[in-house]
């Protein structure tokens, strides 16, 4: 609220620097005065004033209990000695111990066993589900669907076996893992570059291979073929090119190609030899949540049932 | 009873002289007089019915068998349902909250265009607990003119232990209404049971502690306060009000000019016109658990509690003029009744069409939400389908798609259902064999059979196998009950496979 000085005294002068008793309002004015403008000393509400004190003295302890003031390599630390990283860390463990309980009963249970309790296998996967999308999902895609050279999860099509098991025992230790003596291992011979087949051979041997799984009519080159397969390839991919699980040779009779099944693709493979590698996982992480990826890539739709059951009971 | 209070005469007489600058009126204290009368026993009536079904409510139980909690009427948000006796709603029907929230507006309307403010006069909290805790004043200090004297006695040990324990009694009334609060959100006895022995939750501490806090400071202390500055009710009511409202109304053309009994007769000894009914007792302004006077007309403060048609009713029968000089009157009778013209019919008052509208509006959202309740599936389905990977190709040139099926079941007990699919030409063919994330593919079968949890929505990773060559397209999915209620609900969704995904 402001007054004009001039009703009451002389304008424009600057001699009345006092504080006076404004009439109409019956509050006394600070005693500036701007070209006839007063201002008065309304005092503060008492209920903001309180306020205001509260809130300076809730900053005086605000200050000594927690971090507050900046220096040169960090802030004062506070009584508390409070941290947003302390917060995370404290957090974090209060998590971990919530599961704690079901960590130790995955950790108990042998990793065959899982499948037959519904609440652990549960728990299982949906840890896998977390702990795949951590480190799994660089090669295998966020719906472990793969990509050339990096096998699908969900088919039905195993390397080295779908049953919880050896899906564990894969993961635990590798596929061609350096520094891991029971990773698994196999080499497939470079037939072409090392010279072990001609490259007409391998043509022939390319045309049965794209015959038995359906890509081609059977043919005289597949024919041809068929003779040189049985002396260099049955041994490891089996007679009918059924595949060998106890070495990861891939089942060469269905339609998946983890590397291609077109012609090119198929001789490439022939040509150069293939040999994917995978971690040792039980040397990254922790036991449990090895076990819980198995059960999870296990659920995925192609895992198998061990001993290979007719059906379930739902 | 004839002396008009020192301290009103001072009041009204410091009204006019009030300084203009002032912003700030300072509360002055209402210390309502005790009153006897129809309205005031009605009041009583409705204070025990409100506080009956306040506190008494969470108690009541209700046998929902063995996969629900026995509690009538129960807000379990921590697993978000509200049961309420028979009825029961999940968090994806809120809609029926929404409803009657809307109902309770529009209920609030039509009882304000019928009756005026009689939610304020008789059944808001904030009534009910003011007029609670002014007979507990009446009680500790007594009636109105002791507490009168009490409040300007000085502070000394006599009035400060009056005060003490008439505290201490806010004090347990706030705690048993706040503490009653808890109950309607967890099982009543239980929560009873931890809340004593120290293991509830911190919330029910907290909610009691604040609740506690606010019926104090607000019953207490704000009282009439809260109507006049704080609440909007009365704000939207002056919108709402009309002259076909009923409003608490002193009759002035009965009543002026006013005078006590003595200057009454004087005025005839005079031979001057004779005054009007009113003998200025201020009866009306003693009682009134707001502190207005009403024959100032209708205003704001006024709650329309009638205690001051009570205290009026009551004076008039003592001097033996007939009752009703301040009674339930509309505005509208009110001008017909001056100009000596009778009453509108009550019927003609009530049936307009204001509140006929308000009603139809009302009964209309009502009847919806009835035939909503008495339609609503209690079986329902969902599909999802699973976008990564779109599709898996499986080694014998078959396709294998993913969805992610939920099958919620909304009654109190474990239903048995059967999940098959066909293609929406052929409804009676299964269009392919399904297996769950915890069977294998040698397991799938066209029908599956489970068992739905009582009051669970069941989330199931499902696959779907398709033979080699079957057209992409939609697909429908069907659940059925198999136990002697049944209920089916179905779904469309997509079977997509090299070729795409068929739309």
């Amino acid at each position: 609220m402001t007054t004009m000085a001039n009703e009451h005294g002389d304008p424009g002068t600057h001699t009345g620097q006092k504080s006076r008793l404004d009439e109409v309002t019956g509050t006394h004015t600070v005693g500036h005065e701007w070209d006839g403008i007063e201002e008065l000393d309304t005092p503060l509400p008492r209920w903001w004033l309180i306020l205001f004190y509260l809130c300076i003295g809730f900053a005086i302890i605000y200050v000594i209990l927690y971090p507050a003031l900046p220096g040169l390599t960090g802030a004062t630390p506070g009584v508390l000695g409070w941290t947003s990283r302390g917060a995370l860390a404290s957090e974090l463990k209060t998590a971990d111990a919530s599961h704690a309980g079901i960590h130790a009963a995955i950790a108990a249970t042998p990793v065959a066993d899982l499948i037959k309790n519904p609440v652990l296998l549960r728990a299982a996967i949906e840890g896998g589900r977390a702990a795949f999308k951590q480190n799994c999902v660089q090669c295998h895609g966020s719906g472990a669907a793969g990509s050339t050279g990096y096998p699908n999860l969900n088919d039905d099509d195993w390397l080295w076996g779908g049953d919880i098991g050896t899906i564990h025992q894969t993961l635990q230790h590798g596929i061609r893992y350096p520094g891991d003596d029971a990773t698994r291992i196999s080499q497939m011979p470079s037939f072409g570059r090392d010279g072990i087949l001609t490259a007409a051979q391998i043509e022939d041997v390319v045309s049965h291979v794209r015959t038995i799984s359906r890509q081609e009519p059977a043919s005289a080159a597949a024919q041809r073929g068929a003779a040189i397969f049985a002396q260099n390839c049955a041994v490891c991919h089996g007679a009918n090119g059924e595949g060998g699980r106890t070495v990861g040779a891939p089942r060469l009779n269905d339609a998946i190609w983890l590397y291609g099944g077109d012609r090119a693709s198929v001789t490439q493979s022939v040509y150069n030899a293939h040999g994917g590698v995978m971690p040792a996982w039980s040397q990254r992480l922790d036991p449990v949540t090895v076990k819980m990826l198995a059960a999870y890539v296990h659920s995925l739709g192609g895992g198998e049932i061990t001993p290979a059951a007719p059906a379930a009971t739902q | 009873m004839n002396a008009p209070d020192s301290r009103l005469v001072e009041r009204m007489a410091a009204r006019p002289a009030a300084d203009p600058a002032q912003l700030y009126a300072k509360r002055v204290a209402v210390f309502p007089r005790k009153i006897d009368g129809a309205f005031r026993r009605f009041k009583w009536a409705v204070m025990a019915l409100c506080l009956v079904v306040y506190w008494g409510t969470p108690w009541l139980r209700w046998d929902r068998g063995v996969w629900a909690p026995h509690q009538a009427v129960l807000i379990d948000l921590a697993h978000r349902r509200f049961y309420m006796f028979a009825i029961e709603i999940w968090p994806h029907e809120f809609y029926f909250v929404a409803g009657l929230l809307i109902m309770a507006g529009i209920g609030l309307f039509l009882v304000t265009s019928v009756v005026g403010r009689a939610w304020c006069g008789y059944a808001c909290p904030q009534t009910v607990w003011t007029d609670l805790y002014q007979h507990v004043d009446r009680f500790i200090d007594g009636d109105r003119n002791a507490q009168l004297r009490l409040q300007n006695v000085p502070w000394g040990s006599a009035k400060l232990g009056r005060r003490a324990l008439k505290w201490a009694i806010y004090l347990i009334i706030a705690f048993l209404t706040g503490g009653a609060w808890i109950f309607y959100f967890a099982d009543a006895p239980t929560l009873s049971h931890e809340f004593w022995t120290g293991s509830a939750d911190p919330v029910a501490y907290g909610t009691t502690a604040v609740l506690t806090v606010t019926t104090f400071v607000l019953g207490g202390f704000m009282r009439e306060q809260v109507c006049i500055y704080m609440c909007p009710w009365p704000r939207i009511q002056s919108a709402m009000l009309d002259e076909k409202s009923l409003l608490v109304t002193y009759k002035h053309w009965r009543g002026e000019p006013r005078g006590s009994l003595k200057s009454a007769q004087r005025q005839l000894d005079s031979g001057l016109a004779s005054l009007g009914d009113c003998i200025d007792c201020l009866q009306c302004v003693a009682v009134c658990p707001t502190g207005i006077d009403i024959r100032e007309g209708a205003q704001i403060g006024c709650i329309t509690c009638g205690l001051c048609i009570d205290a009026c009713d009551s004076a008039m029968a003592q001097v033996g003029r007939p009752r009703g000089l301040i009674d339930y009157c509309t505005l509208e009778d009110s001008e017909r009744a001056a100009h000596g013209q009778a009453d509108i019919p009550v019927w003609r008052t009530i049936l307009r069409p204001r509140t006929l509208i308000y009603f139809t509006v009302w009964a209309a959202i009502g009847a919806g939400l009835l035939f909503m309740l008495g339609t609503r599936t209690r079986l329902a389905l969902s599909v999802a389908k699973n976008r990564s990977p779109e599709y898996v190709q499986l080694s014998g040139g078959a396709a294998r798609d993913g969805f992610t099926v939920k099958v919620r079941n909304m009654e109190d007990r474990p239903r048995p259902i059967t999940l098959t699919t066909h293609w929406p030409a052929n409804p009676n063919t299964p269009a392919g064999l399904l297996y769950t994330d915890d069977m294998d593919e040698h397991g799938a079968r066209s029908t599956l059979t489970m068992t739905v949890p009582a009051d669970t929505t069941l989330r199931l990773q499902l696959y779907m196998l398709e033979p080699k060559g079957t057209r992409p397209g939609p697909v429908a999915f069907q659940i059925k009950a198999t136990d002697r209620e049944a209920g089916q609900d179905q779904v469309v969704s997509t079977f997509s496979d090299a070729e795409g995904n068929g739309q």
